[in-house]
């Protein structure tokens, strides 16, 4: 009889405590407020180069992904065709298009210009590239640069933002190592 | 003080009853306090004469010859605590004794799950001893499991270590800590659990779901950590366990002092620190891979037969640096890591921790109340709140440079009660109920979008388990869970993000907010989980014993396997949830024989785990982005199907030597594509041989043998395009490193310092010869070797 008291009292005591945590906790979950939107400052959405030479029209290469991490893939477009055997003086300008006005990031690299290297690897009809920009000590960074063309055909040219790299290093990606910021490879046509 | 002076008035009073007609009788009984049974062969012994007496079968006693007055008896009873008290001795005298029963408290440490082997739960349980966990000072929690046949590790390096039970890890192993149920962020693959091995005294691992007072979840297992129990004594002890560790070039120390009292009353405080700085393979130093931990302990109460009264607090704190080469820009570099089969930074040794890093926070207070009704059972209430605060920093430029990329506040509380009708021999019931209120935080402030959203969480449990002894030999338990859990959570979708997905189509009217490019979405999701356990235990003859149980488990999906979405920068690939995960539901089935003859025994354990839904996260395919390539991982629900056997041997054949051999198998298999599932412990051997000399200073010294066969059953690797190579090449994301064979050495000898102090050194040398080698369950795998040799010395000073 006495076992029979102790053990229902409990239940009821498991019960009623159960109820209590439940209500006091519902309770104070509401919690009606928004969170704080979060867009991203330092994603680069957009690369322009462009390259112009005396007596040819300016071309510009861009590159632009403004879901940034997102599921779609950056949209390249070369503005037109490359003259064969020109030489191109070439700038690049990084943009972050997420924000109005759109960030311009390629400020942030020229001041930390120690601390980063564009390696440019071309291919086919696109013969060479040189830097035309120096960082704090004396080394490339690749902001400014010339690209000559060769014969008219087509051919690539891959341009990577590396972070962190060795730096002096002899312009392969392999050498210079770092991470890579951003990385497209644009094919043109030299005619 | 008290007892002296009870025996002095003893004595006193002997001395002027000695003159007086000494003709009185004392008649009593003895009995087990829980169930009113007579306890035989308890001694009542008159303190202060020789006069004794001991219980018959029906647990009378009788002493004549007794002198009127006041007297302290002391009963003794080998499996209980030894009882004071006294009595008026005023003619013959009739005294009714109720002993607290050690069996029954070695039972009831055993429902917990504890030290001592358990005897009736049919569920397949190992635990670790203080000697183990101390040996395991400077290391981690899932170091010192892989002790224990069927337990391994998923790493992320050296310093972060999740236990993995069966093949089994994250939220499908529960962590209690001194019944606190862990509650922080378990679900990512690259968070330790925030837990300082130091502040425990036993660990047990319980292999499956049929520990269902904890939760029906851990389809994995549980692992319960407990501390030793303080007694109702006038004590004050303590130790100091200082390890300096060569590999990493650092050490902690760790010390507690306990003071108990004769009436329950306790306070026990724990403190540790641990610094190493980078850590090394046989050819290189870990770039960044210090880490420097802080724990500490309060816990004070009152704890008695009856009720008890225990109050805790405890505090953790890692920062833990993530090796740098780990840290890498796409898929490209991840080709170039897997290839070059060297780390790309390697520095000079340091201490610093620079990024990539994680600072992690844990708090943990807790409020515990139990009574003991006589003849009935126990009843337990608890209150407990943990707050588990996370930072995670990557390699961020400019302005943003020092601020975490994650950012994250998980706060919870719980309370639990429950009764246990544990009087009667034939039977005991288990009945209890929980509920759960936890609330994550998300902070804008890192700049990055939220990997976790913001989410509030409500869990309710209620759980009835019964035990039932059929006969001596054979006994059987069962049990039944019912969970809800409510999630509410509001997150920011990339809208590409939505589409892609498909949510636009099932979920958009849980839009709340429309950002143009990002959409606010709120989710409330319920679940409901039935668990369940049925199981027998037979003992077959004295040396052995057989087990069967069957285990059913449901677990909710966590908030990372619903709501991760976006680029993991720790991990440099990008992570997809999905809104439309299900629970999973496991059936597992174990046996176990287990044989102890003098000379040797052994433990076979096979078992068999049918996952439906079973949540699994993979490497499915990469993504583009302008900052190139990325493999895209993403969550699933499969079939799947986990058999296993685990098998210990040891052996006593000559004085002072002894072995112990361990094997252990798992093969997972996705049942819906006929693949192997990703991440399974790759089989291994553990053989260890010691020597042991008590005579000399309990002298010890053991050689061991782990033997990691290569897992040869992965899924097939994936085909990226490279964008620096321009053309599709094989990424061996899911291929395995080879074997490998690490040899270790352990010694110890103990040295009394004055009469109750004691010094024991310890000498551990782990990876012996300096063997080159990579673990399939490491996630830097692609990135660099696993560590050198590592020396340990240890100094345990007992006070």
């Amino acid at each position: 009889m006495m076992r029979k008291k102790m053990s229902t009292n409990s239940i009821k005591t498991t019960i009623l405590l159960a109820l209590f945590a439940g209500f006091s906790f519902t309770s104070c979950s509401d919690d009606d407020e928004n969170p704080e939107v979060v867009n991203e400052e330092e994603v680069i959405t957009t690369m322009n180069v462009t390259l112009s030479a005396t007596g040819t029209e300016t071309i510009t290469l861009t590159s632009q992904d403004l879901d940034g991490d997102g599921p779609n893939a950056p949209e390249v477009n070369v503005s037109g065709n490359l003259s064969a055997s020109t030489v191109y003086s070439g700038s690049i300008e990084l943009l972050n298009e997420t924000e109005t006005p759109a960030e311009d990031i390629t400020v942030e690299v020229e001041e930390e210009g120690d601390e980063h290297q564009f390696i440019f690897v071309t291919s086919g009809s696109v013969a060479s590239t040189a830097y035309s920009d120096e960082d704090a000590n004396g080394n490339p960074i690749g902001i400014e640069f010339t690209l000559t063309t060769g014969e008219a055909g087509t051919g690539t040219i891959q341009i990577t933002l590396r972070h962190e790299p060795k730096k002096p290093n002899d312009g392969t990606l392999a050498d210079a190592g770092g991470e890579t910021d951003i990385v497209q490879i644009f094919t043109v046509t030299v005619e | 003080m008290r007892t002296y002076a009870i025996a002095l008035f003893a004595i006193i009073a002997a001395c002027n009853i000695n003159a007086q007609d000494c003709k009185s009788i004392l008649i009593g009984e003895v009995i087990d306090f829980h169930d009113n049974t007579p306890l035989q062969f308890a001694t009542i012994l008159i303190t202060g004469s020789t006069k004794s007496a001991t219980t018959d079968s029906s647990g009378k006693f009788r002493i004549e010859n007794l002198c009127d007055g006041v007297m302290e008896l002391e009963i003794y009873h080998d499996e209980c605590k030894t009882k004071l008290m006294t009595v008026l001795i005023d003619g013959d005298t009739f005294l009714k004794i109720s002993l607290e029963h050690h069996l029954e408290e070695l039972h009831e440490v055993k429902i917990i799950g504890s030290t001592i082997k358990n005897n009736t739960n049919s569920a397949l349980e190992q635990s670790l001893n203080l000697n183990t966990i101390e040996q395991y000072s400077s290391q981690s929690l899932g170091d010192a499991l892989k002790e224990i046949a069927g337990v391994s590790s998923l790493n992320t390096g050296a310093n972060i270590v999740k236990p993995t039970i069966h093949g089994l890890n994250g939220s499908r192993v529960l962590v209690l800590n001194d019944g606190v149920r862990m509650q922080d962020m378990e679900w990512g693959e690259e968070h330790a659990p925030n837990i300082d091995i130091n502040g425990s005294g036993t660990i047990a691992v319980i292999k499956g779901a049929a520990a269902l007072q904890y939760g029906g979840d851990a389809i994995g297992g549980v692992i319960v950590m407990e501390q030793p129990k303080t007694r109702e004594k006038d004590t004050l002890f303590g130790k100091t366990v200082v390890n300096g560790v060569s590999n990493g070039r650092g050490g902690n120390i760790s010390s507690e002092i306990t003071k108990s009292l004769e009436n329950g009353v306790f306070i026990k405080a724990q403190g540790s620190y641990k610094k190493l700085g980078d850590r090394e393979t046989p050819n290189y130093v870990l770039s960044n891979t210090g880490s420097n931990e802080k724990a500490a302990q309060i816990n004070f109460g009152k704890l008695l037969f009856n009720w008890g009264v225990n109050v805790k607090y405890s505090f953790f704190k890692s920062d833990l640096a993530i090796l740098r080469a780990s840290h890498i820009g796409n898929v490209d570099d991840l080709i170039r890591s897997i290839n070059n089969q060297e780390p790309e930074t390697i520095n000079p040794f340091t201490y610093n921790i620079e990024s990539p890093r994680q600072e992690v926070t844990h708090h943990i207070g807790s409020f515990n109340f139990y009574k003991r009704f006589q003849g009935v059972g126990k009843w337990n209430i608890q209150y407990d709140f943990q707050n588990n605060r996370r930072f995670e920093y990557d390699i961020r430029v400019g302005d943003d440079a020092d601020k975490a990329s994650i950012d994250l506040d998980l706060t919870t509380h719980t309370v639990t009660t429950d009764f246990k009708w544990d009087s009667k021999y034939e039977y005991k019931l288990h009945l209890g109920a929980m509920g759960r209120y936890q609330d994550n935080f998300a902070n804008p402030a890192t700049g990055v979008r939220r990997l976790i959203p913001d989410y509030s969480k409500f869990d309710f449990g209620v759980f009835f388990i019964g035990e039932y002894r059929f006969s001596d030999n054979l006994i059987a338990d069962g049990g039944i869970r019912y969970d809800y859990n409510r999630i509410d959570a509001k997150k920011f979708y990339r809208t590409s993000r939505w589409e892609e997905r498909e949510y636009d189509t099932e979920f958009q009217d849980l839009v709340i907010d429309d950002l143009g490019t990002q959409l606010l979405v709120n989710p409330v999701l319920s679940y409901h989980n039935i668990s369940g356990t049925l199981g027998m235990e037979y003992q077959v003859d004295n040396s052995s014993k057989l087990r069967f149980n069957y285990a059913l488990g449901q677990r909710a999906p966590n908030p990372s396997e619903l709501f991760s979405d976006g680029l993991h920068h720790s991990a440099s690939r990008i992570e997809l949830g999905d809104l439309r995960i299900a629970n999973e539901t496991s059936h597992k089935f174990s046996l176990s024989k287990e044989v102890n003859y003098d000379m040797w025994g052994f433990t076979i354990e096979p078992y068999a785990n049918f996952l439906t839904d079973f949540i699994l996260l993979e490497p499915t395919g990469v993504e583009y982005t302008i900052r190139g390539a990325f493999p895209v991982w993403s969550y699933r629900q499969t079939s799947a199907r986990l058999l296993g056997i685990d098998l210990s041997l040891y052996s006593n054949l000559w004085d002072n030597w002894k072995t112990n051999h361990k094997f252990s198998l798992v093969k997972g298999k996705d049942l819906d594509f006929d693949n192997a599932l990703i991440n399974m412990p790759a089989a291994n051997f553990r053989n260890r041989l010691s020597f042991i000399k008590p005579k000399w200073n309990n002298f010890e010294i053991s050689v061991e043998s782990n033997y990691v066969f290569r897992q040869n059953e992965y899924p097939a690797d994936i085909i990226v395009f490279s964008p620096e190579q321009q053309q599709d090449v094989l990424l061996k994301i899911n291929t395995s490193p080879p074997a490998y064979h690490l040899l270790s050495a352990y010694t110890k000898v103990q040295f009394p310092i004055g009469i109750k102090n004691q010094l024991q050194v310890g000498l551990t040398v782990s990876n012996l010869l300096n063997a080159e080698y990579r673990d399939y369950l490491n996630r830097q795998r692609y990135f660099a070797d696993d560590l050198g040799r590592n020396i340990t010395l240890q100094l345990n000073f007992k006070y």
